[in-house]
């Protein structure tokens, strides 16, 4: 029952542990429960999907775990089943992220395993068959769920020709294109040991892990050239587009372009954020949208960095009679807040939830890989846990006004509308900007 | 999947605070019952200075008076409207001060309320939450948003979503008297029929401190926890005295049941079967830990006997599996489904679906996949230690539909006794078609899948 590090805050202290052969890993040491979660990324993403072909990375991420080294996929899963091992990976836009979990005493099968995964997936084409259906399900189960539909559509008009506008999980033609062929040649591009993030929570040392990182990931090539994503700005704001889809309530998904993660008014823009549409039941638009109107079970926005691009993102979904009255609201909330500023109340409570709930985030092992992995992506530093409240508590209202500005600007949005909304009309050029 | 917990035979906890001891690898935790019957579940978790504080409540949907379905949902989203110390929004604006969050949630059996918090602010929300176990007011001015706030949620989670439609008929077709029949969030036109007085009237019926769990889970001791509840909850005089939780039975099942639903939005056809099952606690000996096992081997991720057969051998599926629903007061649920592959028909994956239960019922299961399935499901009970959350969930899931703390506890130990020879009874005892349901989820006819 003892804790690895004395942390600022009770928050995980975090140690940087570098391999013999120079791969880094963030850990927390973290014995009281006997397990140990592993998290990693492979920068790259579905961003790396060939133009044509999108859906390479997310169908590759579905076969790691099917399959690798001398064990097909029948023979790996029952491994990791007879050892208690969880194992999965899965694609972003800008990575293929990857989690294990496993009982410390089985430590030594499980990293062999990931090791396997991550190195030797053999890509046999009876999984390459079943889980591209698997996939294919989905994407046809996508089709009319709304907010899959929004969005799709949403991303398609504001990143048009970007590979941030083509959907991570592909599309049904360029599943029946992608070819083992195209798997091989992401893996190649993108797991390499220069686009590993790692990050280790739980019943395990230094001295352990260290080691153990070189026959995980040490047969992982340095570097492989792939092309340069370039950045984008999403387009679209200020039009309406509405996706029609026979269901009685219209799901609003509207966006704008939003902050970089290192820009230097981020943290002034997620208070902003919070004010506005974040996730307590105190949120403005929670209480103008739900509390007091009873437009929508849940609204919300959020800040959505991403690598080569960022939005500020939010939604609802409201009964196709009150789409127009909802769009309206969500518009002249935002507004008033860009025009008037939070109340010093409001600021004051905003900065006091953000810094005090930021340790629910890191309570347990799983969470703590998770989100180390996060700030890793985000390459922020490994102190970021620590220093993280202060920069919040340090937002003045000088900065939420600055941040605000720069973040909602006019308030005009790029809205998308899928349902049978009542009384909105697209805007009309609504094919391409 | 369902990790539910078990069923009891004890059900008695000590008044005084009992410090937890861990013992062969039991999870270790405190317990105390205040004078006004309000029972306490602590699990200490002294990893992060956090709390996680949950209030349980023994009513759910299945308790409603016919005609007013929805309103053990409704009124736990009108519990947030204030009470006669505090107006509407002060709980949640100090919870969102204090950094905490908070939410709520209903299911058949139990109505909850949690938040999580630095655990300096356990004592405040202790305070509100104990406030709002007997204090609540209520307005037309805020019932009324309200009402249209949870017809939102159900045409979000239910009339958007043919899925869920056909799941609603489902239910409603295998429970032929069983309150479970019903959704949780209630039939529209009922929803829009309730008023303030019906949730008044609901909440006097049910809210008090003897109806209900407090689990506390976190940076804190078991004395700790009981010194701020008796200093909170135990100020409270208890209402009244519940009622024993009696509720319409099923009658004797003659006919099976089938259901369809066609719809042009629908273009991933599925198969679903839902069989009556015992609960843990309605089940006899160990049977509930058996069916979970069974769950596993037949139908729980990618080396069940349904995945294997369905999808890699066949290869008629995209998908297979199911689950079984232990955690319930009266018989719940056991539960397959199959995706067809384009070009595959429902009949072909139902037919395959079928043979293999007749397989497993003929044959029985083998010893490594029953080693397999215990390894995995007591492996989840230490994966869980992870999360103070889903422990707590376990706890207040599993006093409110009839068990024990030690049922609990002692989880891991019942699930390693079982025997091929139980799993082979449990699943003979539950895969008999005139007690279930088929539902097929189509294309609309003529429509483009």
């Amino acid at each position: 029952m003892s804790r690895a590090k004395p942390a600022t805050a009770g928050l995980a202290a975090v140690e940087r542990v570098v391999s013999p052969g120079g791969i880094e890993a963030w850990l927390v040491e973290e014995a009281t429960v006997p397990i140990i979660v592993v998290d990693l990324a492979f920068r790259g993403g579905a961003a790396f999907d060939p133009p044509a072909r999108p859906g390479v990375a997310n169908l590759l991420s579905g076969l790691l775990d099917e399959g690798a080294g001398p064990y097909d996929s029948e023979a790996f899963q029952q491994r990791l089943e007879e050892h208690a091992v969880e194992l999965s990976f899965h694609a972003t836009r800008d990575a293929i992220e990857g989690n294990l979990r496993t009982l410390a005493e089985k430590r030594d099968e499980a990293f062999e395993l990931l090791r396997l995964a991550v190195t030797e997936a053999r890509l046999d084409p009876e999984p390459i068959g079943r889980v591209g259906a698997q996939v294919l399900a989905r994407i046809r189960h996508n089709l009319t769920e709304p907010g899959a539909v929004a969005e799709e559509a949403w991303h398609a008009a504001a990143f048009p020709g970007h590979a941030y506008g083509r959907p991570v999980i592909g599309t049904e033609p360029s599943l029946g294109a992608i070819e083992r062929e195209d798997l091989v040649r992401y893996r190649a591009t993108a797991f390499t040991r220069d686009r590993l993030i790692v990050t280790v929570v739980g019943a395990i040392d230094a001295a352990t892990l260290a080691p153990a990182l070189d026959r995980i990931f040490g047969a992982l090539p340095a570097s492989a050239p792939a092309a340069a994503i370039p950045a984008i700005r999403p387009a679209g704001t200020g039009r309406l587009e509405v996706v029609p889809l026979a269901v009685p309530q219209t799901t609003l998904l509207f966006g704008r372009p939003g902050l970089d993660r290192h820009d230097p008014d981020y943290i002034a823009a997620t208070v902003a954020n919070h004010i506005v549409g974040g996730g307590t039941f105190t949120a403005r638009l929670f209480t103008e949208v739900r509390e007091k109107r009873g437009l929508a079970y849940s609204v919300h926005t959020w800040l959505d960095p991403m690598r080569h691009s960022a939005t500020v993102m939010g939604g609802l979904a409201t009964k196709n009679e009150r789409a127009r009255e909802a769009i309206d609201l969500v518009a002249s909330e935002i507004r008033r807040f860009v025009a008037d500023g939070p109340s010093a109340d409001e600021l004051d409570k905003a900065k006091k939830y953000l810094t005090g709930s930021y340790a629910l985030n890191f309570d347990s092992s799983v969470k703590i890989a998770r989100g180390l992995k996060q700030i890793r992506l985000n390459d922020l530093p490994i102190d970021y846990i620590q220093t993280r409240n202060a920069q919040v508590a340090a937002v003045a209202p000088a900065d939420i006004a600055r941040a605000s500005e720069r973040l909602f600007g006019d308030g005009d949005l790029f809205t998308v509308a899928v349902g049978e909304p009542v009384g909105l009309t697209a805007t009309a050029d609504a094919a391409a900007e | 999947m369902t990790r539910s917990a078990a069923r009891a035979p004890r059900k008695e906890a000590p008044t005084a605070a009992s410090e937890p001891a861990a013992a062969n690898g039991r999870l270790a935790v405190g317990r105390f019952t205040l004078d006004n019957g309000l029972e306490a579940v602590v699990i200490p978790d002294h990893r992060a200075p956090v709390a996680t504080h949950m209030v349980w409540y023994k009513v759910g949907s299945a308790d409603e008076t016919p005609g007013k379905s929805g309103i053990a949902h409704f009124l736990e989203h009108l519990m947030f409207k204030g009470t006669k110390r505090h107006p509407a929004g002060e709980f949640s604006a100090t919870v969102a001060a204090l950094g905490g969050q908070e939410n709520a949630f209903t299911s058949y059996d139990y109505t909850a309320y949690f938040q999580r918090v630095p655990k300096e602010a356990l004592k405040t929300v202790m305070r509100f939450e104990a406030d709002r176990m007997v204090n609540l007011v209520l307005s037309d001015e805020v019932v009324n948003p309200e009402r249209d706030v949870v017809l939102e949620e159900r045409r979000m989670r239910t009339d958007s979503d043919p899925s869920a439609q056909l799941s609603e008929a489902m239910a409603a077709a295998l429970w032929m008297n069983q309150p479970y029949r019903l959704p949780v969030i209630g039939w529209e036109q009922e929803i829009r029929g309730l008023d303030r007085n019906d949730a008044i009237g609901f909440y006097d019926r049910f809210y008090t401190p003897s109806n209900a769990v407090l689990v506390v889970a976190g940076d804190v001791t078991t004395e700790e926890v009981k010194a701020l509840a008796e200093a909170t909850y135990g100020k409270i005089t208890d209402r009244f005295r519940p009622k024993p939780r009696s509720r319409p039975a099923e009658p004797e099942h003659f006919a099976p049941r089938r259901v369809a639903l066609a719809d042009a939005r629908v273009h991933q056809p599925t198969v679903s079967r839902l069989y009556i099952a015992p609960s843990y606690r309605t089940a006899k000996g160990n049977e509930g830990h058996a069916l979970d096992v069974l769950a596993i081997i037949l139908a729980g991720g990618s080396t069940s006997r349904l995945y294997k057969a369905l999808v890699i051998d066949q290869a008629i599926a995209a998908a297979a599996g199911g689950y079984y629903w232990g955690a319930a007061l009266d018989p719940s649920r056991f539960a397959l489904y199959a995706l067809p592959r384009p070009g595959v028909t429902l009949e072909a994956v139902e037919a395959a679906l079928d043979a293999e239960i007749a397989r497993l019922l003929a044959g029985g299961v083998e010893a490594g996949e029953l080693e397999r399935a215990k390894t995995r499901l007591i492996a989840d009970t230490i994966y869980e230690r992870d999360s103070q959350s889903a422990l707590a969930r376990s706890f207040g899931a599993a006093l409110t539909t009839g068990l024990s703390v030690e049922d609990v506890i002692e989880w891991p130990e019942r699930v390693r006794a079982v025997t091929a020879e139980e799993v082979l009874g449990a699943a003979r005892g539950v895969f008999d078609i005139r007690r279930a349901v088929t539902g097929w989820l189509e294309s609309a006819p003529g429509e483009a899948a």
